[in-house]
């Protein structure tokens, strides 16, 4: 078995929504594209999506944060076996920026494990959005995203880490409406 | 220096080329279909001897031949074999056209005496195109009618100088003249072109056309003819024959690494690259296995192509063992040189390199990418089009409207309670509307007659909800309803 190169301590402590590089994490919930689309607003280079084809929510160009639609490469598989593939595929090429993908079913331990061999071998970070109790037990962190009513011209979310493999876990109210590739924390006071 | 000119003809091209790859013994026959019946188009020296002719309807040919083995004819491979023999002609001389549907005209003015003389010459290429199961009639004269006439009626060689002696005595359907001249020519009781030359030019022009009286003089030489050799295409193929089968990967590997050096070594003095790849590989039982690969960029790299290529030749059944190769730039595109090893163009190649694997299993049309378009259609706002047939465009960023980041297809919303809805059900789950913003319609555009947008304009809502949800909600005036196409960030 192939053993997993220690990640050096993240500098990125201050910052809790910087991914751990170079490997697979997990997202769930209603709010799982938004998290993502924040995601890919935060890695640089060329960014992959990769969804079942029968799939029938994709993202709308016109509507997505500046900057990620002309980087954005839309990629549909006929099988889940192509899916998984296709993420390998794209984790293991070092010029990918981020990985999206979204298997239909639950990964297996192997399957998962296999991706982030994958992500280790080509320096890239990929995000599984999951159904919800669909997750693996290979995922480096697992987040549960939900978008939130809050006051006028706002748009609040809820991200949770709900898993860390090496850290701890938090619950955070935040506001992002994709201008920017911060987001603002709301003040426990605010709410 | 004197015109010389090789004529070939191919009496039976398309049943030779069909029986060089399966043989048959005795009679044979390429069928196609006319009208209602099928004919003879081709056939061996065997159904000819038998009585057979071209033009004769396969079951009159049945009747008269009952083990008569037949095939369909395949005009496409003919054209195809002609061209090919019309690139090996070259060997002899510069300028080979094509002739007709079965013959060839190269031009050997000076180049006899490499071959030993022109005796040496035509005696080298028929007994290659003998070795090569071909029938072929080969002539040599000092014009380009000439040299036709002559191998299309015994063959030989016409010294210079000597061509109204020499082929005098062919008849006038020799001549490049439709059959009704000639059977008029005959009808006059002119059935020998020696016939023809005595006489006066102006009535003979006047009561046959001008036609005959050029093809008479291009053929006695007195009028200059060219060979009109059609511009060589460049060919990008490469192919290798091994003296013992293979079978393993790593050899046909091995193989095709040698072939991809040369094939690409090809375009790069051509200023070209692949854009698709075929690999042949042909077994020791004459089966052709091909290996195609598409590049998400025309590319002329060897090592970047013969990587594609691992998967497709790892699943191939070598059989008893693979005898030769042969490698095939199918689909071509100008590629200017470019400096190398610069880290941006590094990078592009990976990401082309990615979107070439993807597309090759996945196929093309499922590595999409977004490009903008005009359109104040939700679904028609933007383009997705392939990775590999389009360059990245950068999106104009537009604050307003506001538009979702998610869309799919409307879904109905149920009991919807006001306008807008304060309290609807959509997927199974209850929600109240927090805050609404709009309405913005937008009216269907009438040049394109979308099934989606029959019921007529529609009014779109920002609705945020207390659950959570900011969804973006439209009404159809014309038809009252309410549905869910998009969710915002």
């Amino acid at each position: 078995m192939k053993i997993l190169r220690d990640r050096p301590l993240s500098t990125a402590m201050t910052d809790p929504f910087s991914l751990a590089p170079a490997r697979v994490l997990e997202a769930e919930g209603a709010g799982r594209n938004t998290f993502a689309l924040f995601q890919a607003s935060r890695h640089p280079g060329p960014l992959f999506w990769i969804l079942p084809q029968h799939e029938p929510l994709r993202p709308m160009a016109r509507g997505l944060p500046a900057g990620i639609g002309e980087r954005l490469h839309l990629i549909e598989t006929r099988s889940e076996t192509d899916l998984l593939w296709a993420i390998e595929e794209t984790l293991r090429a070092r010029p990918s920026g981020l990985v999206i993908g979204e298997p239909a079913k639950p990964l297996s331990l192997t399957a998962g494990r296999r991706l982030q061999l994958a992500a280790e071998a080509g320096q890239t970070t990929g995000l599984l959005l999951i159904r919800e109790g669909q997750g693996c037990n290979a995922a480096e962190t697992r987040w549960k995203c939900d978008p939130a009513a809050g006051p006028a011209d706002s748009t609040r979310h809820q991200w949770s880490l709900n898993k860390n493999k090496s850290g701890t876990l938090g619950l955070w109210a935040v506001q992002w409406d994709g201008a920017t590739t911060a987001c603002h924390m709301v003040s426990e006071a605010g709410q | 220096m004197a015109r010389r000119l090789l004529a070939i003809w191919f009496p039976r091209l398309a049943s030779d080329v069909s029986l060089r790859t399966r043989p048959v013994e005795g009679p044979f026959a390429l069928t196609h279909r006319a009208g209602n019946a099928d004919e003879l188009r081709c056939l061996n020296a065997a159904a000819q001897a038998q009585g057979l002719h071209r033009g004769m309807p396969l079951a009159d040919a049945r009747a008269l031949v009952p083990d008569l083995a037949t095939r369909l004819a395949d005009p496409v491979r003919e054209t195809a074999a002609l061209v090919a023999l019309r690139r090996w002609v070259v060997r002899y001389a510069p300028q080979v056209a094509t002739d007709g549907d079965d013959g060839l005209i190269a031009d050997i003015t000076g180049v006899a005496h490499l071959f030993g003389g022109e005796e040496d010459l035509r005696g080298d290429l028929q007994a290659r195109l003998i070795r090569a199961g071909l029938n072929a009639q080969s002539a040599i004269a000092g014009s380009r009618g000439g040299a036709h006439a002559l191998a299309r009626h015994g063959g030989g060689i016409v010294p210079d100088g000597l061509l109204a002696e020499r082929l005098g005595h062919l008849p006038v359907s020799a001549l490049r003249i439709s059959p009704e001249i000639s059977e008029g020519l005959s009808r006059m009781g002119l059935s020998r072109i020696a016939d023809l030359i005595p006489l006066p030019r102006a009535p003979l022009a006047r009561r046959f056309g001008a036609g005959l009286v050029t093809t008479l003089d291009q053929m006695l030489g007195t009028m200059p003819e060219p060979v009109g050799a059609q511009p060589e295409a460049p060919q990008f193929g490469v192919r290798m024959t091994l003296p013992e089968p293979i079978g393993l990967t790593g050899d046909v590997m091995a193989g095709l690494d040698r072939l991809l050096e040369r094939l690409c070594g090809k375009l790069a003095s051509a200023h070209m690259g692949a854009r698709r790849v075929r690999l042949e590989l042909r077994r020791v039982d004459k089966a052709t296995v091909t290996v195609e690969v598409g590049l998400a960029r025309a590319m002329r790299d060897p090592e970047r192509i013969s990587a594609l290529f691992r998967k497709g030749v790892e699943e191939v059944d070598s059989g008893y063992g693979i005898d030769a190769l042969r490698i095939e730039a199918v689909v071509t595109e100008p590629l200017a040189p470019q400096q190398i090893g610069e880290a941006k163009v590094r990078q592009e190649d990976e990401l082309n390199d990615l979107i070439s694997r993807l597309g090759n299993r996945l196929g093309f049309d499922h590595v999409l990418r977004f490009l903008p378009a005009e359109s104040r259609i939700p679904e028609r706002s933007f383009l997705t089009v392939p990775a590999a047939y389009s360059e990245a465009t950068s999106l104009p960023f537009r604050k307003r409207p506001r538009r979702p980041a998610m869309i799919f297809p409307p879904e109905p919303v149920t009991s919807a309670s006001g306008h807008p809805p304060a309290r609807f059900r959509w997927r199974r789950m209850s929600f109240t509307t927090l805050r609404a913003a709009g309405p913005e319609r937008i009216t269907p555009e009438w040049w394109l007659d979308d099934p989606a947008w029959r019921s007529g304009v529609r009014d779109y809502w920002r609705i945020e909800t207390k659950e959570g949800p900011r969804l973006w909600l439209f009404h159809t005036p014309m038809a009252p309803a309410w549905a869910v196409q998009g969710t915002f960030l």
